[in-house]
């Protein structure tokens, strides 16, 4: 197998890897409103994906890092294109990863408020614009002969990749309710549990459609084939909600979404990046990737690190293995402890 | 009657405005990467150095037992959290933005520069991103010398992220272990060993490093210093003000001899670069440094300076007598070498960022003496002015980074890489004015709200002081809630 083949699937396991672990984080933010009806509930939700929502979020550094240094034409062109969104995707990173450490460090209720709208906004506008994005590069964009975008901000805000959008966001959002039922007990399992049936039949239908669409415009069997697994894990998964097979429903939306990832990417193959205007123009992991020397060299690297990078951030959920509790988050932590000057204000619990 | 938003962002796209009145989206772009990058590394020292201190106070409070190491070891963490957050959320703007608004340099580097970054992610990001959860949130769940295994796993990941992407900027500043392929138009990758031996790499890592902790001891002396003065918890800011003080002192020494180092691989790699730091316009023999000048901006009339006489020609070369090379002579070489153009810095700003370092880095240190000094018996008439001016301090090492950045960046001045691509012709081409204007002003205002709010938490958890720690026997099994949950 050529070298660019192998960097391609790289980077489709890179974006999958992302989805498949910041999903279910950008669904318990989406949900944080909606599940969270008490504050400690909703710290209940937060600190389900605190110790690992910082190492989720790496996964998709790496895919940068890796596009840029596999395919350099393909980040340049995909970066300075999509400008805006991704404008707006980093914006909402930026305030979600600080709302998160910030909301429970001053005990006001506007102040945790505040950051509570930061959790929402934040997890949901990159959830849905990933969609907006992908849906894009799957369908194509006006690119001219140096391969540089000469479209606008709002051609790619087409019908197709805003149906993308709202793929990614269902689905994430689903894949967070799953990851709750599955990760916490009490009232907020139950609630999280009896939502993602609900979510699930909506997710169902626009993935269904999302999918069946990217297949009409550009057939390809074995993102045909990868589609529909995809769709037959989602039904398994809702099905396990169901019946509160709670692991099951998880392997199912996990899989839902590793699946559909991986069919966008077998039915790009081999282009990276499909022009609207000539094919000619299009990038391809052939005319967009970097040389063989440098694709040798990260390959190596990433089969020693990889590996170890995996079984490390296993272990991670492995020891935060146990469902989370109201009962395991401290009462007034919002304050800082002890202390000789301020005497902290403690509330009484919830 | 004509919209001015159809002008600006053209709803059907293609040949966008780039540049418009007296403001191209060249400058634009150059701005953006100044604030966000010089914004991103006043956290990045701070996480470099105090994750290594913090590991130390937790080393040492598993080794001895005492409570007040452990006190000192959670305090110092919250602050690093309130710290590290930052550092992590500014930091994916930097890897985005060199494609979003340097797409031409992305492609054109793209086979050398994007190795690094992207091991950078997934030898360095992983392993601190995950340990630290696994540390924040393994109190009490993790037995405790795998607990403390976490921090200094997350000190070590600091040191190699600092180590790639420095490999990567010290690529621009010197590039090695390449060749231009002219078909294909970009620069392509023949010896990554290379790359990462990168003699300014290494010189640049040393210096670095020493830094970092030069920055994180000040801000524990700061904080130290502040309750120290209110003569509060004694027992833990005590040592805390030792350790801070030394570290200061020690890795202070270490930023001036890998300083002086970095000085020596400068002058040989990039010698515009030293002269534009003095301002030396003709090349000299034995070539004195001066401590301030006053004269015409541009520099060739001088009207009043302190000098040092012989200095820089030490510095540059080793020897007093050293020949060191002025840059109207570099120009013309520069010149006739490469074709018509200007290829010098702006000097007045490599002039006094250079100065302002070295001066910011010094006053450092003499604060942390001076501290120390104090510290060991107080003396009450000077007890008035000593702690503030420790706690204050912590604002030098800050101060010398930024500069030290801007030096450096700015002395590399008109290339991105240096001798092979311009930063002119590094910008993305289709990307427009009204496009990097907008994320220029957002990135702006969201990050000045963004240091309010860092400051006052930072502010309100230093003023707290250390949590009373209980001394518990060891995985006693009990189930105990998320000691440093969100």
């Amino acid at each position: 197998m050529q070298l660019t083949t192998v960097w391609f699937g790289l980077i489709a396991i890179l974006w999958c890897g992302y989805f498949l672990l910041e999903g279910f984080d950008f669904g318990v933010g989406v949900l944080l409103p909606v599940i969270g009806r008490t504050e400690r509930q909703r710290r209940v939700l937060i600190n389900t994906i605190g110790p690992v929502w910082d190492g989720n979020e790496v996964w998709l550094v790496v895919a940068g890092g890796a596009t840029f240094a596999a395919f350099p034409e393909w980040y340049a062109t995909l970066f300075s294109g999509f400008y805006l969104p991704l404008l707006l995707i980093l914006l909402a990173l930026i305030v979600r990863g600080v709302a998160f450490e910030y909301r429970g460090k001053v005990d006001s209720a506007a102040w945790r408020r505040r950051w509570d709208i930061g959790i929402f906004v934040g997890s949901a506008v990159p959830a849905f614009l990933w969609g907006v994005a992908f849906g894009n590069i799957v369908r194509g964009v006006r690119l001219d002969a140096d391969h540089e975008y000469v479209g606008s901000f709002v051609d790619l805000l087409n019908p197709y990749a805003l149906l993308g959008g709202i793929t990614t966001l269902a689905l994430f959002t689903l894949h967070g309710a799953v990851f709750l039922a599955l990760k916490t007990d009490g009232e907020v399992r139950a609630r999280a549990g009896a939502l993602a049936v609900r979510l699930g039949l909506a997710a169902l239908l626009v993935a269904g459609g999302f999918l069946s669409w990217t297949q009409w415009m550009r057939t390809d069997l074995t993102g045909a084939v990868l589609s529909a697994a995809a769709a037959a894990s989602l039904a398994g998964g809702v099905g396990a909600a169901k019946l509160r097979r709670e692991g099951w429903a998880f392997v199912g939306t996990a899989a839902a979404i590793v699946l559909a990832t991986v069919a966008l990417f077998a039915t790009l193959f081999p282009e990276v990046l499909p022009s609207t205007v000539a094919a000619a123009n299009s990038l391809t992991v052939h005319n967009a990737s970097a040389t063989p020397y440098t694709l040798k060299i990260m390959t190596w690297v990433a089969a020693f690190c990889t590996p170890v990078v995996l079984a490390y951030q296993g272990w991670t959920y492995w020891v935060f293995r146990r469902r989370l509790r109201v009962e395991d988050i401290p009462q007034a932590a919002a304050e800082p402890a002890g202390g000789q000057t301020e005497a902290a204000v403690r509330q009484p619990g919830l | 009657m004509t919209c001015p938003f159809r002008d600006l962002w053209p709803l059907r796209g293609g040949g966008e405005i780039t540049r418009l009145g007296d403001v191209d989206a060249l400058d634009l772009a150059r701005w953006q990467f100044a604030v966000t990058t010089l914004y991103h590394f006043i956290f990045v020292p701070i996480t470099i150095g105090l994750s290594a201190l913090v590991a130390v106070l937790q080393t040492v409070w598993l080794r001895t037992g005492k409570s007040e190491y452990l006190r000192a070891t959670k305090f110092f963490g919250k602050l690093f959290l309130i710290n590290f957050a930052m550092g992590v959320v500014t930091g994916i703007v930097q890897e985005f933005q060199f494609g979003m608004n340097w797409s031409n340099y992305s492609r054109f580097v793209g086979d050398i520069f994007g190795a690094p970054l992207a091991i950078e992610g997934l030898l360095a990001f992983f392993l601190e991103s995950t340990f630290l959860g696994l540390w924040m949130f393994g109190w009490e769940r993790l037995p405790r010398r795998v607990h403390l295994a976490c921090i200094w796993l997350v000190a070590i990941g600091t040191q190699l992220s600092a180590y790639f992407i420095l490999a990567a900027n010290a690529w621009m500043q010197h590039p090695v272990g390449y060749r231009i392929n002219a078909e294909r138009g970009r620069a392509e990758l023949t010896d990554f060993v290379a790359v990462l031996t990168n003699s300014t790499a290494l010189v640049a890592y040393a210096h670095t490093f020493m830094a970092c902790f030069v920055t994180a001891g000040a801000f524990m002396l700061a904080v130290a210093g502040w309750h120290l003065r209110r003569r509060n918890q004694p027992e833990v800011f005590r040592p805390a003000l030792r350790l801070a003080g030394w570290v200061v002192l020690v890795a202070g020494l270490g930023v001036v001899v890998t300083g002086d180092l970095q000085a020596r691989v400068m002058t040989d790699q990039q010698p515009m670069k030293m002269a534009a730091a003095e301002a030396l316009y003709s090349t000299t023999d034995g070539a004195s440094f001066s401590l301030f000048t006053v004269g015409s901006l541009d520099g060739h009339e001088e009207l009043f300076s302190i000098r040092v006489p012989k200095l820089l020609s030490l510095m540059a070369t080793t020897s007093p007598d050293g020949r060191v090379e002025g840059v109207d002579n570099l120009q013309a070489a520069y010149a006739a070498q490469l074709g018509p153009g200007d290829y010098r810095p702006l000097i007045p700003v490599t002039y006094w960022s250079f100065r302002l370092m070295i001066g910011f880095g010094v006053l450092a240190m003499l604060v942390a003496a001076l501290t120390l000094w104090h510290a060991r018996r107080e003396r009450p008439r000077l007890a008035r002015w000593v702690w503030p001016a420790a706690i204050w301090a912590v604002a030098l090492p800050l101060l010398a980074n930024s500069t030290g950045w801007i030096f450096t960046e700015m002395g590399r001045q008109p290339w991105t890489v240096f001798g092979v691509l311009k930063t002119a012709d590094s910008v993305s081409p289709e990307v427009g004015v009204a496009d990097v204007a907008l994320s220029l002003g957002v990135f702006t205002v969201l990050y000045g709200i963004l240091a309010v709010i860092e400051l006052l938490l930072m502010v309100r958890y230093v003023r707290a002081g250390a949590p009373e720690e209980e001394q518990r026997p060891a995985e006693d099994g009990v189930d105990r809630p998320l000691a440093f949950a969100y």
